[in-house]
């Protein structure tokens, strides 16, 4: 036990040394990317790109977003290849830490700078007419899709909303900064045909009120009228239910599967509610650890989950089953509910091989070798895992197109 | 359900409990009205068994349980514990009974002090209560992290260096320090990732069986309280609405608020579509409820006679109670209907 003990303090251990010498590398580092960003006058070339397939409204290439932090540097998100068909819901599931949430922030460039930064890859937006690549744009260009074309429905309602505004001047705001041709008068009427879409029955009392004489629900759906107010081609809903109780939960998700219909656009959906992803997802990508380890479309996923931690992740969360055979399961001593052991590895120094091998039950001698590249299970499902790999001899074969 | 067949003493009897919270207002502060929080709950609990009480944010659940811990005040009705009224104890009884009922707290992060390590918060109580002769102390210490998973040598760090998981470990171990009879848990895994729920909903069942615990599980999770549950109560606005054995009350839900709760719950199956019943609008205000059923504004059986009068909590099928008027014609037989 004393001999754990140590080890461990050791490892927790920094001397300020050692500090010095990281916030030094990192302030090299920073200045280096935060030039990079503060260039005036950058082409639109530099950021016009093109799209792998046009029928994709997003296209997430190998995404790496690093955090500089004293501790060393915290691989948030280490190569997340992902594309978002437009017109589709795709869900990400994921443990907290795992870096769903960085993922969509970056695609708003909202990432905590100068710390956070994107290190590699390419963030690919479709506009139909324009793709441009996330990563590479300039503040001032992202000012136009940031709100108008992409936007984002918070996890708290009750924190993103200022609480010193009414809500009718807070959603004024987003549509007269992007519409500036419109008359306040047209703005105002926008807005409380927004509160009316979003279920809001007295739109034009709700529009005077201050967030705090709302209720969670209520707030929740101010924000998606603030968030839907541009019919903006993509809405990242970043744990859209997760503070909301199960009756207004099946409210507000019934509310957005209706209004992204019809202004016909895509979203992205993080949750680590697997029910929720069920009902509302086309696609699913689990990640874990800064990576995605599987994905394919929603039916794929639930009836044929391929990697262990999926497996892990479904069997952990209890299944109410109002139909099933109830003799079967009343004796709960019988029947514990499964738990993948360990915990996520330490972000700061990731292992080099698989970053679920320490925790996973099914590990066999080739997990000791680097981390497993894609393999493919069908045209639309994909998973990390070496578990799938077919060729005995070499590591993986990247089946990607 | 086996084991609290034959141990039928009730370890807790509630009746007829209400917590009300006056609203002051005016310049002299007088008591312009009353948020009814808990507006008369009446349960028995079996030793050895675990009550699962649901419902929505704002419902009384939480006051539920701490008016029933005395951390609170009742406003009316009883609660008696092992027999007792625990609201008619003089102070040093009530002491003595603190040790036998505890409560674990719904976030890990904001109900541990920052500034004491790890073995002073488990034992502290021991201590001040001298459950085991001073000589022992470190031993049990230890015995008890260890029946919560942690390690001895954690004793000395503090909580913040520690995971949501292993502080909520640290809470129960807190709890159960104290060889209580009885656990009120707030929410216990709504905190924490689905990964960690399962480590901690597993760790509870296990104590449960080795101390012989009775437990009070508060949650809004359905399906957790379906999976740790014996009992369930299903609350909505200060009232139970319906009670009954978890296996009657999952399979043949009574009350039209318990229906559209259950339908509600997304399943982690694409394929599977359920007739949801979205209910309207959002929980009423508790300070001005509704007259006669509560529910009769968001419930799309109502009929007239639910707008004036309440209904009554009664035994519909054995052991399953409603407040609903659709079974007034059915609280003599049995067999409800169910339409």
């Amino acid at each position: 036990m004393a001999e754990e003990q140590k080890s461990n303090s050791k490892k927790n251990y920094l001397s300020s040394g050692e500090l010095r010498k990281i916030s030094a590398h990192n302030r090299k580092i920073i200045r280096k990317y935060e030039k990079e960003r503060e260039r005036k006058n950058v082409k639109p070339d530099e950021y016009i790109t093109k799209m792998r397939d046009p029928m994709n409204a997003v296209e997430f290439d190998d995404l790496h977003v690093y955090f500089f932090t004293d501790i060393g540097t915290v691989k948030a998100v280490d190569g997340v290849t992902l594309e978002i068909p437009a017109g589709k819901t795709v869900g990400i599931v994921g443990e907290s830490g795992c870096g769903k949430s960085v993922t969509s922030l970056s695609l708003m460039q909202l990432l905590q700078r100068p710390q956070g930064q994107i290190v590699k890859g390419s963030i690919c937006f479709n506009l139909g007419d324009k793709v441009y690549d996330i990563a590479k744009m300039p503040e001032n260009a992202m000012r136009q899709l940031r709100g108008n074309k992409i936007s984002m429905i918070f996890q708290e309602p009750m924190t993103s909303l200022n609480p010193v505004f009414r809500i009718g001047m807070q959603i004024d705001e987003v549509i007269e900064l992007h519409n500036p041709e419109m008359t306040s008068d047209a703005i105002k009427s926008r807005t409380i045909e927004m509160l009316k879409t979003v279920g809001i029955a007295d739109s034009e009392g709700v529009y005077k009120r201050y967030p705090h004489e709302l209720s969670g629900g209520m707030r929740q759906r101010i924000c998606i009228a603030m968030a839907l107010a541009c019919s903006p081609r993509l809405i990242i809903a970043d744990e859209p239910t997760t503070a909301l109780d199960v009756t207004i939960q099946a409210q507000i998700l019934e509310l957005l599967r209706e209004l992204k219909n019809k202004i016909n656009s895509s979203v992205i959906l993080i949750t680590h509610d697997l029910g929720v992803v069920a009902e509302m997802a086309d696609y699913v990508a689990v990640m874990y650890a800064g990576r995605i380890i599987e994905k394919g479309t929603a039916a794929e996923i639930f009836s044929n989950p391929a990697h262990p931690y999926t497996i892990g992740l479904m069997k952990s969360k209890p299944v109410l089953n109002l139909n099933s055979d109830y003799e079967n399961n009343t004796d709960r001593s019988k029947k514990r509910l499964y738990s993948i052991p360990g915990s996520v590895p330490n972000p700061v120094n990731m292992p080099n091989y698989c970053y679920f091998r320490d925790r996973c039950e099914r590990r066999f001698d080739k997990c000791a070798a680097e981390y497993p590249t894609e393999f493919q299970l069908s045209p639309t499902h994909y998973v990390n895992c070496y578990l799938y790999c077919k060729n005995k001899d070499i590591g993986g074969i990247k089946n990607h197109e | 359900m086996n084991k609290s067949e034959n141990l039928t003493d009730y370890i807790l009897e509630v009746e007829n409990l209400k917590k009300y919270f006056p609203i002051r207002s005016g310049f002299f502060q007088r008591v312009t009205g009353n948020v009814r929080a808990v507006d008369g709950i009446t349960f028995n609990l079996r030793r050895g068994s675990t009550m699962g009480l649901v419902g929505e944010s704002g419902c009384g659940k939480s006051t539920a349980g701490r008016t029933i811990l005395r951390l609170m005040e009742k406003t009316g009705g009883s609660v008696k514990f092992d027999g007792k009224d625990i609201f008619n104890m003089n102070k040093s009884e009530l002491r003595k009974q603190r040790t036998k009922m505890q409560l674990i707290f719904q976030d890990p992060y904001s109900s541990l002090s920052p500034r004491l390590p790890v073995g002073e918060i488990i034992g502290e109580a021991v201590r001040e209560h001298k459950i085991v002769p001073p000589a022992e102390y470190h031993d049990y210490i230890d015995e008890i992290m260890r029946s919560c998973g942690l390690q001895s040598f954690h004793k000395n760090r503090y909580p913040h260096e520690f995971s949501g998981g292993q502080r909520q470990r640290i809470c129960i171990a807190r709890a159960l320090a104290l060889n209580p009879e009885f656990v009120v848990c707030d929410e216990p895994v709504s905190a924490l990732d689905v990964s960690i729920q399962a480590q901690i909903i597993n760790l509870l069942c296990d104590l449960s069986e080795k101390y012989n615990l009775t437990y009070l599980f508060i949650s809004h999770d359905l399906s957790v309280v379906e999976y740790i549950s014996d009992t369930v109560g299903v609350m909505y606005l200060g009232n139970i609405v319906e009670f009954g054995n978890k296996r009657d009350l999952f399979k043949n839900p009574l009350h039209p608020y318990t229906k559209a709760l259950f339908s509600a719950i997304p399943v982690p199956d694409p394929n599977f579509k359920m007739n949801r019943i979205i209910l309207e609008g959002s929980i009423p205000s508790p300070a001005n409820p509704p007259h006669g059923c509560k529910f009769h504004t968001r419930c799309r059986y109502c009929m007239d006679r639910c707008k004036t009068e309440v209904p009554i909590f009664a035994e519909i099928e054995p052991n399953h109670y409603t407040a609903c008027h659709l079974y007034d014609n059915d609280i003599k037989g049995s067999g409800a209907k169910n339409e």
